[in-house]
This record gives structure tokens, C-alpha cells and sequence, in this order.
């Protein structure tokens, strides 16, 4: 059955659950991954967002870009809130107060809200075994708050919390594997998506709305402005994300580790990095250490394929 | 029919839950609420409560839990003390703010440093602006019934706002009393069914908690000032609502032996009782002493306080937390800011009294009223006294 869960151009649908007239940025991938993801996600869906990005640019009252319902409460317990949908309407249908209805239940954040603040908070969502999905839409860094960096900026990108200097190569520490923690916590279904690979992103959203337990995605969100690249190219720049190994695509589901987009031959790394204004200050060996770190990184993966974790 | 037993005010205030029938309990443990929520999750693991208990990971998720279910339309409990409390501090802002009709026990204990499990107010005294209605209780049958008073004030449409019930932690929480339990069938009388004003519903979808711009923000802030001071009208008739069935009548302030009195001492919380033991003996001795027992907090009680107050000269305000480097009682601020202006307003003294756990006896209450006599005959105020202090 795995191999016929594919998606094509004929499938995908046509209703917009997360309206146009929003306040993103010009080539903000996270806003495009948010009306993928939601466009496949349908219209029974209630959606807790974290202070973020997506957060401000959907919601400044009175407008608002969603169609579906939405509830934001705070920056670090979006996974908390989400669970607590999750359980009232739970409840509420055994009790037979409501009735009894296929809704899916969406918690989402930025990196920050997933990988650091709300760490804690996620964790226990997870642990609790709530049947929602989680998304994390990681553009690598703090955005909203102005580019600070997060656990989840990569090694040398220059944010304005780890300048690049003199005595600084920018960030200098190497991205949290948040898909792995989370994995670790034995839920049904983990796999990250990237909006630049529309179908794999379509038939992984199916998956984690079809899995019986809590499901987390993690999104690859190119941010031009954060990255100081041109918005134009951020579609281009995802499919390298995914090309070079930077960013690969797999799902972990019931354990088990699967590439969806194998890549034996990895793009060089320095097609990804030039066009990105947050790499600009890094020599070529710099690059070279990444490149191999990333290469260790993939082939690990690739290992582990079809492994039970 | 309701039966007086002999039980343990934390489990009996479980019980009360349990019969206002909640949806969903979130929590967390910490001393001294932890009694009331083991005994729900026994409840609901003994099918005595068809509810959703929901284990979190630390008090800021169980209020952000709580958040969610009761948006989600589910009758919503939980309970905290101290360092919990004030970890869920960022979300009890958002929860009035999204008018979500949250019922939240506090059992009253200090705040850290140094780590102290004991009772006093220092834990709500910071939440004093969250925009919650917030009431203190001062034993095990008041606990027991402003509990399941809080869910019909929260829910009442024009009120829709999260409340606090407080209630001295140990002191009252752990005290096995003999209390009236009321019984379903009059809880049923006087609880009708959660009908949320606004709900996550898939066939009317809403934004909840949008971006308040500049624009917008000044205006949503006066909604909420105008919700909690008008709160007051349905707090009053509910509470006599309340009497109407369980016979047991409840006001914003009362008052214990204060209508002749030449000195008066406002009081809040469990302590009160122990006061009118002292009031008892001062007035046997022919000393006209009485009391003001401050019950309801938010929204704050103007009236009922200046009726209680009469035109006594001599007003003594009890606090049971210390604002430091401010004006030492963060009660007998708000009495004297409630005071300011009016025509022959008493004088206040200011005692600090029972910080973590530290016992206030008839005798400390003795000494009270002897400093209030004192500011009578002097008519001077003296310096903030802390009760029992050593030496």
C-alpha cells in the first residue's frame, strides 16, 4: 500500500484554507507551506498556532487568512493548547454533548516555538499520545523578533544574535535534529516536508492525518528575508535544500526510517550556500567542513533506511 | 437532601467537581493542591466522573490545556498552588482576555525563596491584574461551595470569565471538617449545562486571539475592565441564587460583630475564623472590637466595603504577603486606594501576618487590636507592623 500513496497535480486541492491578503513577506515558503499543508488538510480542522510569524501575519484583527478554526494563545504552548482541543472534543463527543465527527487537530510553530521554548511543551503533547499533528515550520532562526538565532540555525549563518566577526564564523553550533527528537518519543508518524517537493509534502500530510496517535512534521521554510537571498529564488533554494542533503526528506512511521526523495549524489553544497546572504562570510573551507558534516549526516541516514529506530 | 460528613476539604472539594460534572481536568502536582487532583483522577479512573484527566508536564501547559478544552467547549477544572501558579502566570492573562470559563482552586502558599510548601497569599497576590474574578474562602464548606458557585458565575453569559477559588493551603486544604456535601440533584438545580458564548467549530469557523494592534488594543482592555467590574450584578445574584437551593448565604464582604465597634480588622481568607475567636474574648473583656472578612477580590468590593466600614475611626488590614520596597501589604493598599477621598476615612494600620505558615494566634490578634486602640487614642498611624516577628 505505501508505494500507491502518491500524489499528483490532478489531486491536489483546489480550496484555499489559509486566504490570500495575508502579511507575509514576498517568497515566504512558510506561508506557501501553510496553505499546502492545510489545502490538503481539508476543512474539518481546528488549528492552535504559537506566536510567531504566521501567527502576526494571519490574524491582526479584524482581518483574519483562515478559513478553518484558529485559536492562538501564547509563543511556547501551541502543542499544549492543541492538546487540549484535542482532549475537550474528546470528551465532549463521548459524552455525547458533540457529535461524533472526523476533525483533525493541528498544533503549529516556528522553530523557536518547537525546538526551544516550547520544547517542554511538545514533548508532553507527544508523550501524552494525543491524536493531533504538529507542524513546525522551520525557517532557522527567531524571523518575527528580527533574525536571532535558534537551535535550529545552521552551523555559520550569520543571524543578529551570532553575528559573523572577526572572531566569529556565525553560528557556531550545528542544527538540533528535531525530527529525531521527536521520533524518540515512538509516535506513529514523523517525516519532514519541504514546499519546493509538493507531493511528497501532499502524501506525508495524508499519513500524519491517517495516523492513530500524535504526528509531527517538520517543514522546511525558506525565509528570503531572514536569509538575505532574493524571494524568487526560495522555491529553487528548497529543492538544494533537499539536493545537497541539508535537508533531507524521510518519514519515520511506527518506527520505521524511510527516504522519500533519495539523493545518492549529493549536489555540491556550494550551489545552496552562495545565493544566501547569511553564508556570504564563509571561506571555502569553512564551506568544505559543512559540506562533509552534512555528507556524514546523509550517509548515516541513508543507513539507517528501512531500520526500525 | 444534603448529608454532614467528616472529610478532608480537598477531597471534598474533588467531589464538588465531580458533581458539576466537568469535562476536562488539567493539572499538575504541587503541595498543597495535589490532594484534590489525585482524588479526581481516582474519580475518573473509577468511572465516578466521565471526564478527560489530562497529566500535563508542568503548570504553564496545564493552563495552556485548559485553554484549549474550554475553547474547545468543555466544562474545565484544574488547581494549583505557588510556583505553579506562578509559572502558568503568562497564560491566566490570556485566558480572561479569550473569555474562556476556566475554574482554577488555589490553595494558598508562599512563594520561593527560600522554597516554602506553608500558607500564605503571596502566590495571588501576584496575580491580582489577571483579569479573573477571584475569591478567598475561609474553610473546607465555603471551598466546597464557591467551587461549584464558580462554574454557574464563569459560564453566566454575561460574565464568561476564569475564576479563582483561593483557599489557605494545609489550613483549610488539608483539614478534615464537618461540612454539609450538597448532592447532585441540587447541584443539577442550580448548574445548568455549559453553553460556551463562542466555540472552535468546524461549521463556524472563528479566529480566537487575533493580534490586537494599536488601533484595537486600548478598546479590547476597556471590554475587559467593563466585563470584570460589571461582574459584580451577576456575583451578588448568583451567590443568592446559591442560597436560594443550599441555604447557605454568601456575600462579597462580611462582617462579625463590627456594628457598634470602636475598632475594626479586615481580615481575608482561613484566618478569619481564628479572629472571631479573638473578637469574642476581646469583646467578653468589654473592648468593642470587630471584623471585616474581605471575600471577594476581583472584581474589588467598593460598596460592600465602605458599607461595612461605616464611619469606624481605626481600620486595621491584615496581609498575609509582603510587597517589598512598595507599601509593605498589597491589601491594605487597595483599602486605602479605595478609601482615598471619601469623607472621614478611617485611619489604617497595616500588619503583615502568617508568612509561610507561620501560625497567627488569638494572642497575635490581641496585640492587633491593642495597636489599633493605640492609633485610636493617639490618632497617628504607626509603621507596618510584621505580626510575630523574631527578634
Amino acid at each position: 500500500m505505501e508505494s500507491l500513496n502518491v500524489f499528483a497535480a490532478r489531486l491536489w486541492p483546489t480550496e484555499n484554507r489559509f486566504a490570500s491578503g495575508h502579511r507575509a513577506c514576498q517568497g515566504c515558503a512558510e506561508a506557501l507551506a501553510v496553505r499546502m499543508i492545510h489545502g490538503v488538510l481539508g476543512r474539518n480542522t481546528i488549528v492552535a498556532s504559537a506566536t510567531g510569524c504566521m501567527e502576526i501575519i494571519s490574524s491582526s484583527y479584524p482581518d483574519t487568512a483562515w478559513t478553518v478554526p484558529w485559536l492562538h494563545v501564547a509563543f511556547e504552548n501551541a502543542a499544549a493548547v492543541a492538546s487540549g482541543v484535542e482532549a475537550g472534543l474528546k470528551i465532549l463527543v463521548k459524552k455525547g454533548k458533540l457529535p461524533k465527527r472526523k476533525i483533525t487537530v493541528v498544533g503549529m510553530g516556528g522553530d523557536g516555538a518547537t525546538a526551544d521554548i516550547g520544547l517542554q511543551a511538545l514533548s508532553g503533547a507527544m508523550e501524552r499520545g494525543h491524536k493531533m499533528i504538529y507542524v513546525c515550520y522551520d525557517n532557522e532562526a527567531y524571523m518575527n523578533t528580527g533574525i536571532q538565532r535558534s537551535s535550529s540555525t545552521p552551523f555559520g549563518a550569520s543571524t543578529t544574535t551570532s553575528p559573523a566577526g572577526s572572531l566569529s564564523v556565525g553560528q557556531s553550533t550545528w542544527k538540533k535534529n528535531m525530527p529525531m527528537v521527536i521520533a524518540a518519543h515512538n509516535v506513529p508518524y514523523v517525516a519532514t516536508v519541504n514546499p519546493s517537493f509538493p507531493f511528497d509534502l501532499a502524501s506525508k500530510v495524508r499519513k500524519a492525518q491517517a495516523a492513530n496517535g500524535p504526528a509531527y512534521l517538520h517543514v522546511y521554510a525558506c525565509c528570503p528575508t531572514g536569509w538575505r537571498m532574493a524571494p524568487e529564488l526560495a522555491i529553487a533554494i528548497g529543492r538544494l535544500a533537499s539536493r545537497t542533503g541539508v535537508f533531507p526528506l524521510y518519514e519515520v512511521e511506527n518506527g520505521k526510517l524511510h527516504i522519500t526523495v533519495p539523493t545518492p549524489k549529493l549536489s555540491p553544497l556550494k550551489e545552496y550556500i552562495q545565493p544566501q546572504g547569511r553564508f556570504r562570510h564563509l571561506d571555502d573551507a569553512t564551506v568544505a567542513e559543512i559540506e562533509k558534516r552534512v555528507e556524514e549526516e546523509y550517509r548515516k541516514l541513508e543507513r539507517r533506511e528501512g531500520l526500525v529506530l | 437532601m444534603e448529608k454532614r460528613i467528616g472529610i478532608e476539604a480537598s477531597i471534598a472539594i474533588a467531589e464538588a467537581v465531580g458533581l458539576c460534572d466537568a469535562d476536562v481536568v488539567a493539572a499538575y502536582p504541587i503541595t498543597p493542591q495535589t490532594h484534590i487532583v489525585e482524588h479526581l483522577s481516582e474519580m475518573v479512573a473509577d468511572g465516578h466522573l466521565d471526564a478527560a484527566f489530562v497529566p500535563v508536564e508542568s503548570e504553564h501547559s496545564a493552563m495552556s490545556v485548559c485553554c484549549g478544552t474550554s475553547a474547545a467547549g468543555a466544562r474545565t477544572f484544574t488547581a494549583t498552588s505557588s510556583q505553579g501558579l506562578a509559572l502558568m502566570h503568562e497564560i491566566l492573562y490570556i485566558a480572561s482576555a479569550l473569555r474562556l470559563p476556566i475554574v482554577m482552586s488555589v490553595a494558598n502558599r508562599a512563594i520561593s525563596g527560600p522554597i516554602n510548601i506553608w500558607n500564605d497569599h503571596s502566590d495571588v497576590m501576584v496575580e491580582r491584574d489577571v483579569g479573573w474574578v477571584q475569591i478567598f474562602c475561609e474553610n473546607g464548606q465555603e471551598a466546597v461551595d464557591l467551587t461549584i458557585w464558580a462554574f454557574r458565575l464563569a459560564e453566566d453569559p454575561r460574565v464568561s470569565l476564569p475564576i479563582m477559588v483561593n483557599f489557605d493551603g494545609f489550613i483549610v486544604s488539608h483539614m478534615v471538617e464537618p461540612l454539609f456535601m450538597p448532592d447532585r440533584e441540587m447541584v443539577k438545580a442550580f448548574l445548568p449545562p455549559f453553553k460556551p458564548l463562542q466555540r472552535l467549530d468546524i461549521d463556524n469557523p472563528i479566529s480566537m486571539g487575533p493580534v490586537g494592534i494599536p488601533d484595537i488594543f486600548t478598546e479590547a482592555k476597556q471590554v475587559q475592565q467593563h466585563l470584570l467590574t460589571q461582574a459584580y450584578q451577576p456575583i451578588v445574584e448568583t451567590l443568592g441564587e446559591f442560597a436560594k437551593v443550599f441555604k447557605r448565604q454568601y456575600k462579597p464582604v462580611e462582617t462579625y460583630r463590627g456594628d457598634d465597634a470602636d475598632v475594626l480588622l479586615l481580615t481575608m481568607g482561613a484566618i478569619g475564623e481564628t479572629a472571631m475567636t479573638a473578637v469574642d474574648q476581646r469583646r467578653a473583656k468589654g473592648d468593642k472590637v470587630g471584623l471585616v472578612r474581605l471575600r471577594l477580590w476581583r472584581p474589588f468590593p467598593f460598596e460592600d466595603l465602605f458599607r461595612a466600614l461605616g464611619r469606624i475611626p481605626v481600620l486595621g488590614v491584615i496581609d498575609r504577603c509582603i510587597s517589598f520596597g512598595g507599601p509593605v501589604g498589597p491589601v491594605a493598599c487597595e483599602v486605602k486606594g479605595a478609601l482615598y477621598g471619601r469623607k472621614d476615612h478611617p485611619l489604617v494600620v497595616e500588619f503583615v501576618a502568617g508568612l509561610g505558615g507561620r501560625d497567627v494566634t488569638v494572642t497575635d490578634f490581641d496585640k492587633m487590636f491593642d495597636a489599633l486602640f493605640e492609633a485610636k487614642r493617639s490618632g497617628k498611624v504607626p509603621a507596618p507592623v510584621l505580626v510575630g516577628l523574631r527578634e
